[in-house]
Order: structure tokens, then C-alpha cells, then sequence
């Protein structure tokens, strides 16, 4: 799997654009397997860095969504309550909301693609 | 029957379909008939006024035959530790011995009312009193309530109780630690108490992480909840030190005793450093398990958490009789109508006395010998994430077999057209890909010997055929449910087809 390098990447398997767009990877969605529930916060919620700020439920678990960086959510992705399905089939495009980044700095703290896929690779490994 | 390979265990046979007894119903058909009325009629308009009914509703119109149809092929359809094995990890889903119902189902007992007077009540009492003893006993801890329904509901009365106890200090604290091995109750319980939750990572060999606790380990933290053996099968073989960590700061250390099954009559909690745990006497304690239950989740505590036990506690009065004491000022209050599953107590005691110390001891040590049994059979047949020793349970991964993309939930299947029951599934979660095996120590040799071959059976499938075990099961009733779909877009109620 190539994870695209237009995007930094967390630990816990979330990613997020310079513009503030976060997602799951697809490392995730499919350790996740198949994905029925998608909870998203409301427009305007104050989201925390590492702080949970939503769910995804899947057939065998229910998993935080943690926030990458600090910010305002000024878009949320109404589609994901009717298709789920999608994060599964494209995980690097469903994307689930859209911030406005507090400290844009946040970002440089973040994993780069090649990170991300050593951190997976590491993990896996255990 | 559909295999590559030959079971001994199970063969095809017929399974009929069978409706709802809604879809059976036809007008005037019926199974009773009454005798004539032979006592003076009453008006029962007039005795219940609105509360009347004029008619039972939509009730199924059936025959006796049709009846007794309907529940026997519904039957078939079940499968049951009467059947075989039922190997669900973290369950401990042993036999229910006959004896327990026989007990449980003496005239006194099973006729017994929770509101007839204490004096009439003596047996009822002596039996909480004595299962109580046993299980402090077992425990090794100062005082029990018997009254949570089951294991969930029994960790969130302990809970009640360390955020009780912290409270009267005048600090209730923030904070409890999860190892990140734990069962998903146990976020759940703190959450729903008050606290916020703090993940503990496991070490290298499948325990808590000492040293990381030290470094975690404040006094925002009311408590640690630790289940020993833990979800990987393994003793935390610090649990000393872990009590002695949470205890120099002021915090409490919680027990899960879902797997005391591993440790009855061998090693005691309350020994360890343990504050306040719960049992589940459907579990370790032979008392009937899934179907309904019910449950049944005493919780034990060390004698500076006695005051805050839920109310009320059974007690030996002056006179030397039974008695319930409900005046107890610093209790967390009733958790539960009456006094508990009082039927699950009887059962729970008949186990512990049909066995004995002795008895029990050996049970415990048969429950270890069958994981290592399975272990030793399936080792190099199935990843072996954790080296460590296991007690009672064995956990694979579906490392090797996922190379052909076959995971953890189809091999769970295709064992069921093997005639077993399917092992837990994908927890717990720090093993990507579990297969959680627990057999208990009900199984016989040549049961386990049967699942063994089974399993590297289906590891064989695997490499020459992985599509025919991701379409498993083959021989059941109906084949592969979309779990998906049924999550995604549930259907929640049945609807005639003609309404």
C-alpha cells in the first residue's frame, strides 16, 4: 500500500491535509474490516489534539477517532451515514471532517507517508 | 458432508426449515381445552374496570403437534456445551452439571418468596451466607455482596465502591488505568462511574508493563483495573509489585475475575494485593452461561471497602438467626431487586460443594493442562503471538493463514461445519487476527483431541483451498450471514406479509 505524500499522518492511524481534511488510513479500515457506523462531531465542535472527537464502528470493533491537531470543525462528510461502505473501498478519499487548524505548526509534528507506512510496517511486525 | 477432509466429529444430517409460529397461525385452531367452569363466575369488567382486555391480542392459533414442532426443529438448530465443545475465549463456558438443577429446583427453594419473612427464610439465608463464606474463601478478601446480575454489571458496583472510598477521603480522584489488554467492560465501567480512562501498554511478553506503571501511576489515579490471568491467557507474575505500586500512591487495584477459572483453590487475589473484584458464578462457578442466564457478579473488597458493600448485606444477628442489614449509612445503595440471582447461588454452592477444596483444585489445574493441551497441539499449525506461559486460555493469530487472506472469522466459520462451536474471534485486541481458545476443564481428551485435529485440518484447507474456507460454514442450515448488511441497514421487526 503507498500512502499518499500530500498529507501527514498520526499514530493512531488518522490522516489529516495542510488544508485541515482528516481520514482514516487504509491501513485502518482494513485492520478495521468492514465499517457499519460512522459518528461525526457537529459543525463548529472545538476538537483536541490526540483527543477522541468521534467513532468508527466496524463488525468487530468500535474505535476512537482521535483528532491529529487542535481546531474547529467547519465541515462534516454527511455521506458517510448513509455509506460507510466508503471509507472501506477508499479510505484516503472518504474523508470525515474538515477543520480549521489552530496551530498550523501541529502539522510538522505529524508522520510523513513514508513514516506512516515504516510505523505500520514496525507494528505489524510485533 | 462438504469437507477436503475427514471429521470425525460431525456428519451431515437433516436440519428442517422452520417459521416464525406467527406464520403457522390459523383461526380457531388451538391445543388446550378447558374443563368446565366448576367455581362461581366473577364479572371481570366490573373487578378491573379499564385494565380489562377483551381479547389476548395477535396470539398464534396452533396445534399441540404444531407446537411441539415448532420448538423441537427450532432445537436443532442450537448448538450447546451438551453437543461439544464450546471453546469462546474469556467465557469460561464449562458444563453445568445436572446436579446444580436438581438443587436448585427443591420445593423450598424453587418456592421461595424474596418477601417471606426472615424467620421462614433461614435455609434461603444460610445458603447466601455460605456461598459468601466459600467465595472469601476462594478470594482470600474480607466482604462480599452477592447482588449484581452478572460480570458487567458487577464491575460497575466496584467501581461505585473505589469512587465511594475516595470520596471519604475527600478526593474522589480522575483517573483509572487499562491495560490495553483488558475486556471492553472495563472502559465502559470506569467511563460510566466518573473517570476518565488511561491506556496501559502491555510489555513483550503479554503483561502489564511495571515500569510504564510507575510512570503513570499519580495520585489523580483512583485505581488500577488489572484481570489476572489476563485476556492473553497469562498470569501477571508481578501482580505483587503492580498492588504495592497502586498502594503507595493511594490508588486501589481492581480484579476482574472473569478468568478466576485459572486460579480457584491455587492462588488467592486478596493474597495478591488485590482491593475489590468481582467473580462471575457463570462462569468459573458452573452456573448456567449465555441463553439468557441469568448471571450472576458477587464483588468482593478487602475490609476498608466493607463499609460501601451495596445494601442490604446478610448478616448473623445477636440471637445467632439470619438477617438482612440494610442501615448502613456509607453503602453505595441497592444495586439489584431483592438479593441478587438467589437461583445461582444455590447452583454456585452445589458446584463448590460437590467439588471440594480438592476438587477444586484439580478443576483448575485440568483447565490449564486442556489450553496447553490445544497449545502444544496447534504450536507451528497457528502464530503463536505470546511465548508466555498460558493458564486456562491459548491465544493464536491468523498470521500465517492471512497470507492466503483467510482471517481469524472465516477459520471460526469452517470450524463450525467441523461440529464445533467457534473460539472467540479477533480479541483480544492487541493480537491482530486473535483466535482466543479456552476449552475449561470440562473437556475430555478425546474432545480436544477432535478440535485439535479439526483446526489443523482447516490450516491444511487453507493452503490447498483458501476460497473454500472464506464460503464457510457449508453444512450449516443457512451458510454465510452478511454481518454487514445486517449492521448497516438492520431490520428490526417482523411484519406479516398480508398487513
Amino acid at each position: 500500500m503507498s500512502y499518499p505524500s500530500d498529507r501527514r499522518y498520526t499514530k493512531e492511524h488518522e490522516w489529516i491535509t495542510a488544508d485541515g481534511t482528516i481520514g482514516i488510513t487504509d491501513h485502518a479500515q482494513d485492520s478495521l474490516g468492514d465499517i457499519v457506523f460512522v459518528e461525526l462531531p457537529k459543525v463548529g465542535t472545538e476538537i483536541a489534539t490526540a483527543k477522541p472527537f468521534g467513532t468508527v464502528e466496524s463488525v468487530k470493533a468500535v474505535s476512537d477517532l482521535f483528532a491529529p491537531v487542535s481546531g474547529t470543525v467547519t465541515s462534516v462528510n454527511e455521506d458517510l451515514a448513509t455509506a460507510p461502505e466508503t471509507v472501506n473501498k477508499d479510505a484516503h478519499g472518504a474523508w470525515m471532517v474538515k477543520i480549521k487548524v489552530k496551530d498550523p505548526s501541529e502539522l510538522n509534528a505529524l508522520l510523513s507517508a513514508a513514516d506512516y507506512e515504516k510505523f505500520v510496517s514496525e507494528e505489524a511486525a510485533h | 458432508m462438504t469437507t477436503k477432509h475427514i471429521t470425525r466429529k460431525a456428519t451431515r444430517h437433516i436440519s428442517q426449515n422452520e417459521g416464525l409460529i406467527f406464520e403457522k397461525s390459523s383461526p380457531g385452531k388451538a391445543a388446550w381445552k378447558l374443563p368446565p367452569l366448576d367455581v362461581p363466575d366473577v364479572d371481570t369488567a366490573t373487578l378491573l374496570g379499564r385494565q380489562e382486555r377483551k381479547d389476548l391480542g395477535d396470539m398464534p392459533e396452533v396445534s399441540e403437534i404444531e407446537i411441539i414442532r415448532h420448538f423441537t426443529r427450532l432445537s436443532t438448530w442450537n448448538y450447546a456445551i451438551d453437543l461439544g465443545m464450546y471453546p469462546l475465549g474469556s467465557c469460561t463456558m464449562k458444563y453445568n452439571p445436572r446436579v446444580n438443577e436438581f438443587v436448585s429446583r427443591i420445593e423450598g427453594l424453587a418456592n421461595g418468596h424474596p418477601y417471606q419473612a426472615e424467620k421462614i427464610s433461614q435455609g434461603a439465608l444460610r445458603i447466601m451466607k455460605t456461598l459468601s463464606d466459600c467465595l472469601l474463601e476462594i478470594t482470600g478478601m474480607d466482604a462480599i455482596t452477592l447482588q449484581p446480575a452478572a460480570g458487567a454489571h458487577g464491575e460497575l458496583t466496584g467501581m461505585l465502591m473505589v469512587r465511594a472510598y475516595h470520596e471519604s477521603t475527600g478526593n474522589a480522584r480522575k483517573k483509572i488505568l487499562i491495560p490495553d489488554s483488558a475486556h471492553g467492560t472495563n472502559p465502559a465501567t470506569a467511563a460510566t462511574v466518573g473517570y476518565a480512562v488511561e491506556n496501559l501498554k502491555s510489555n513483550g511478553r503479554g503483561m502489564v508493563d511495571v515500569a510504564a506503571l510507575a510512570a503513570q501511576m499519580n495520585e489523580d489515579v483512583a485505581a488500577l483495573m488489572v484481570t489476572n490471568p489476563n485476556t492473553l491467557g497469562v498470569f501477571e507474575q508481578e501482580i505483587h509489585k503492580i498492588a504495592e505500586l497502586m498502594h503507595a500512591k493511594g490508588g486501589l487495584l481492581y480484579m476482574d475475575g472473569a478468568n478466576m477459572n485459572a486460579l480457584v483453590a491455587k492462588a488467592r487475589p486478596g493474597d495478591f494485593g488485590v482491593d475489590v473484584m468481582h467473580l462471575n458464578l457463570h462462569k468459573t462457578f458452573s452456573t448456567p452461561h449465555g441463553g439468557g442466564g441469568p448471571g450472576s457478579g458477587p464483588v468482593a473488597v478487602k475490609k476498608n471497602l466493607a463499609p460501601f458493600l451495596p445494601a442490604p448485606v446478610v448478616t448473623t444477628k445477636a440471637d445467632g438467626t439470619l438477617g438482612f442489614e440494610y442501615n448502613r449509612p456509607q453503602s453505595v445503595g441497592r444495586v439489584r431487586a431483592f438479593y441478587g440471582n438467589f437461583g445461582m447461588f444455590i447452583r454456585a454452592l452445589a458446584y463448590i460443594f460437590a467439588n471440594g477444596p480438592d476438587g477444586l483444585r484439580q478443576t483448575t489445574e485440568d483447565a490449564v493442562l486442556n489450553a496447553n493441551y490445544i497449545r502444544k497441539g496447534l504450536e507451528g499449525v497457528y502464530d503463536l503471538p505470546y511465548s508466555t506461559p498460558s493458564m486456562h486460555e491459548v491465544v493464536f493469530s491468523d498470521k500465517l493463514q492471512s497470507k492466503k487472506g483467510v482471517k481469524t472469522m472465516d477459520i471460526a466459520k469452517r470450524l463450525i461445519d467441523y461440529g464445533f462451536h467457534p473460539y472467540t474471534t479477533a480479541f483480544p485486541l492487541i493480537v491482530a487476527g486473535a483466535l482466543m481458545i479456552e476449552p475449561t476443564e470440562s473437556e475430555p481428551k478425546e474432545e480436544l483431541d477432535l478440535f485439535i485435529e479439526a483446526m489443523k485440518s482447516i490450516a491444511e484447507e487453507v493452503e490447498e483451498d483458501p476460497q473454500f474456507v472464506l464460503d464457510a460454514p457449508h453444512n450449516t442450515r443457512i451458510s454465510r450471514l452478511d454481518e454487514t448488511a445486517a449492521a448497516r441497514k438492520p431490520v428490526l421487526r417482523w411484519k406479516p406479509e398480508n398487513v
